[in-house]
């Protein structure tokens, strides 16, 4: 993985120091809360209903154990023993005292970490594929090219002050596990006739108040000249993005109300522009020195089948369910990839204890080659496993309380923070996320209803993406009650889809019995091979929105 | 309100002039005056020989005077909001795109924690408020040694350092 150079080292300790003064400005009363406010988002700095929350940047997921076990260390020592990992493949820290953070942050320093623009108007942290390295069919490793734009946008003298917030996601397989079609862009990387690597760019995609999904905009950006298109992008958003409402203020709004064509003939003039200055062109040599910290691991010659796993398989029920549903086919033979749930049935989807922090940190050393993924489903990931090592693993796992076998199934959902922590929450996100997964418990029915993706969001900013749930719940306030509305028939892949909503929404007694009728009803009729996506995009709305308005 | 101009506070020789007020009577005083005035009366403002700038609102691009440019000495730049921005970009274009070498001044909501970024972006003078000290300026404006980007400004970016470092170390 990427490692810091004598710049990027020097570059963090200087905003460390910038951001120790900020908040010393701020305890002192030398400034008040709302000048300290665009300071303090421009470092992940947020306030929650309760409490300071910290936004700690993983750039584009990867993590490597000391990482991890710093993070375990400071949640421990500056919050209440855990963290919480985000849509957006980041850490969040639910309660860390503001006079803790410049000392929380120096530490997170020393193993080249840092919060910077985890919020704020600016260029966010960019996500990437979770699997990145140990995908088939993988172009490159899209960790090269997100790296790049991570430094590209850091301090963005001309992109710090947005309409909006930015998000960048970057993804190198067919199969889209990045969701770059909901993104502001989202970067697909490719290879032409003649075998060259570049680009293929979608602008305008985004969830929120008003879900869309991205246009493509450039076919094939070469390498070298990828930074000059994004900052044709990023300049035509600057100038041209509405500033009068923040709700229409995203990019996706300016590509809807200038049209897809004319947004394209403006960023292709710009990139036009940019590239005959010639000052963005990305010099290969840059491209090499970033491509070799993301050099496969030294893989052994193993056959793809281990005897050793097949008959721990035989032997153990729980453990075959395990393998079955949470690892998933490596590129190389006799590896696997391992997905770690943070879904376990009544838990607080993306949580995890300091105590199990370092227990993922241990086995990611022994049989990962030191490092980790946070994937955007509130998940994490081990990229690189011996197919010979998971029995070992799941032990490891198993006693940390980390091996909840239902990775893509019904209880494995997005939840955002919700009422329980959020200021701007209609509702509650977490209890109703543990509800469900409570009624959907008995993990032979899970499976009996196959991948189904829940995704639950407290309020219209959508930070749990329901609009490309299969299900997607949705936070409403009616006249000061709780109320969720449900949408059907979201996607975050290469087919992506915004949900359409089913009808009136329900109270927090009757949610969970209406998410019932909805999957009972999809088991009734689905046909072979399907599983709810199918059957949602075969038969639509009515079947369901029958069943679930018969009685009322 | 004071100015800095090149890192220096100093006095400043320039006047804004509303869109209904006369002229300053000295008549080589720097006027700057709104777009909408300049494309009114440019011919008349051109003929008194003054120094000329024109300042222009978030909204107004610089396309818009990228032909009157040479007769400018100076183009202001208006920050509604510190929140606002735009004239970052429009100050990237003055310097990158149209070569304007006069002086781009950031009027309004200038922060002190957006110095540098203006800075760098091409503006090289700034109307700031009262309470901002030579002391404040140099440590805002010295907060980071590299920058990862190129922009407006003469810095390398930390991509050519590196460069010019493995190189050095090569020939060593
Ligand atoms: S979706 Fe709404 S309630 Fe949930 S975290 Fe985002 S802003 Fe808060």
């Amino acid at each position: 993985m990427y490692r810091y150079d004598e710049f990027d080292h020097q570059l963090v300790r200087e905003r460390v120091k910038q951001f120790r003064g900020q908040v010393a400005r701020r305890l002192s009363g030398e400034i008040t809360e709302d000048e300290f406010k665009p300071l303090r988002l421009m470092n992940g700095v947020y306030l929650q209903l309760h409490a300071y929350m910290l936004r700690i940047a993983v750039p584009y997921g990867t993590l490597s154990s000391r990482q991890l076990r710093k993070l375990a260390e400071l949640a421990r020592k500056y919050d209440r023993g855990y963290g919480h990992f985000t849509t957006r493949q980041n850490l969040q820290l639910n309660w860390p005292a503001l006079k803790d953070m410049p000392n929380l942050i120096e530490e997170l320093a020393t193993v080249e970490m840092h919060c910077i623009q985890t919020s704020g108007n600016c260029i966010r942290n960019v996500t990437s594929d979770h699997y990145a390295g140990a995908a088939e069919g993988e172009v490159e490793d899209p960790r090269i090219i997100c790296e790049i734009i991570r430094q590209w946008s850091t301090f963005h003298p001309e992109f710090s002050y947005l309409p909006r917030k930015f998000k960048i996601a970057v993804s190198a397989t067919e199969h889209d596990r990045a969701a770059i079609r909901v993104h502001d862009i989202g970067i697909r990387v490719l290879k032409n006739g003649l075998g060259e690597t570049g680009y293929e760019v979608w602008i305008g995609g985004g969830l929120g108040r008003t879900p869309i999904i991205g246009k493509k905009v450039g076919d094939f950006i070469r390498r070298e000249d990828l930074l000059s298109y994004l900052e044709a992008a990023l300049r035509v958003y600057n100038m041209s993005g509405r500033r009068d409402n923040m709700y229409k203020s995203r990019i996706k709004i300016l590509v809807h109300e200038i049209g897809e064509a004319e947004m394209k003939r403006r960023v292709e003039a710009e990139f036009e522009e940019i590239r005959k200055e010639g000052r963005l062109q990305l010099p290969d040599e840059e491209v090499e020195r970033i491509r070799r910290y993301f050099a496969a691991p030294a893989f052994e010659t193993l056959p793809d089948q281990s005897a050793e796993l097949d008959a721990e398989m035989a032997k153990d029920e729980d453990f075959a369910h395990w393998v079955r549903q949470n690892t998933v086919k490596h590129k190389t033979p006799g590896y696997a990839i391992v997905n770690i749930s943070l879904k376990p049935i009544g838990g607080t989807p993306g949580d995890i204890s300091s105590e199990q922090m370092e227990a993922v940190a241990d086995l990611a050393e022994k049989y990962a080659f030191s490092e980790l993924r946070a994937a955007h489903e509130q998940n994490l990931t081990f990229a690189h496993v011996r197919k010979q090592d998971l029995r070992a693993v799941y032990d490891g796992l198993s006693a940390a309380g980390l091996a909840t076998p239902n990775i893509g199934l019904i209880s494995d959902q997005i939840a955002c923070p919700g009422l329980d922590y959020c200021a701007l929450a209609n509702a509650r996100s977490i209890p109703l996320a543990q509800e469900i997964s409570e009624r959907f418990a008995d993990l032979k029915l899970q499976h009996d209803i196959g991948r189904l993706h829940i995704n639950i969001s407290g309020c219209i900013n959508a930070c749990g993406h329901h609009h490309v749930g299969h299900i997607g719940i949705l936070g409403v306030d009616k006249k000061g009650i709780e109320n969720y509305q449900i949408t059907l028939g979201g996607a975050a892949d290469e087919i992506a889809s915004v949900g359409d909503i089913i009808g009136p929404g329900f109270t927090d007694d009757k949610i969970v019995d209406a998410i019932e009728t909805i999957v009972m009803t999809y088991l009734d009729i689905r046909q072979e091979g399907e599983i709810f996506l199918d059957t949602y995009r075969r038969v639509g709305l009515q079947p369901f929105k029958d069943k679930l308005y018969a009685t009322h | 309100m004071q100015l800095i101009k090149d890192g220096a506070f100093i006095a400043d020789p320039w006047t804004h002039v509303g869109d209904e007020d006369a002229l300053p009577g000295a008549p080589d005083a720097g006027v700057i005056v709104s777009l909408e005035r300049w494309q009114r009366e440019s011919n008349e403002l051109i003929a008194s020989g003054r120094p000329l700038g024109v300042q222009l609102k978030s909204g107004q691009d610089p396309s818009e005077i990228a032909r009157d440019l040479e007769k400018l000495a100076l183009v202001g730049l208006e920050f509604p909001a510190y929140r606002n921005g735009r004239a970052y970009s429009y100050a990237s274009l003055l310097r990158q795109r149209y070569g304007f070498k006069g002086e781009v001044r950031a009027v309004g909501n200038v922060l002190r924690d957006q110095f540098l970024y203006m800075i760098r972006c091409g503006f090289d003078a700034l109307e700031v408020t009262d309470n901002i000290t030579p002391a404040i300026y140099a440590e805002m404006i010295g907060e980071f040694t590299h920058s990862y980007q190129t922009a407006a400004d003469d810095r390398p970016a930390v991509m050519s350092l590196r460069q010019r470092l493995a190189a050095k170390n090569a020939a060593d």
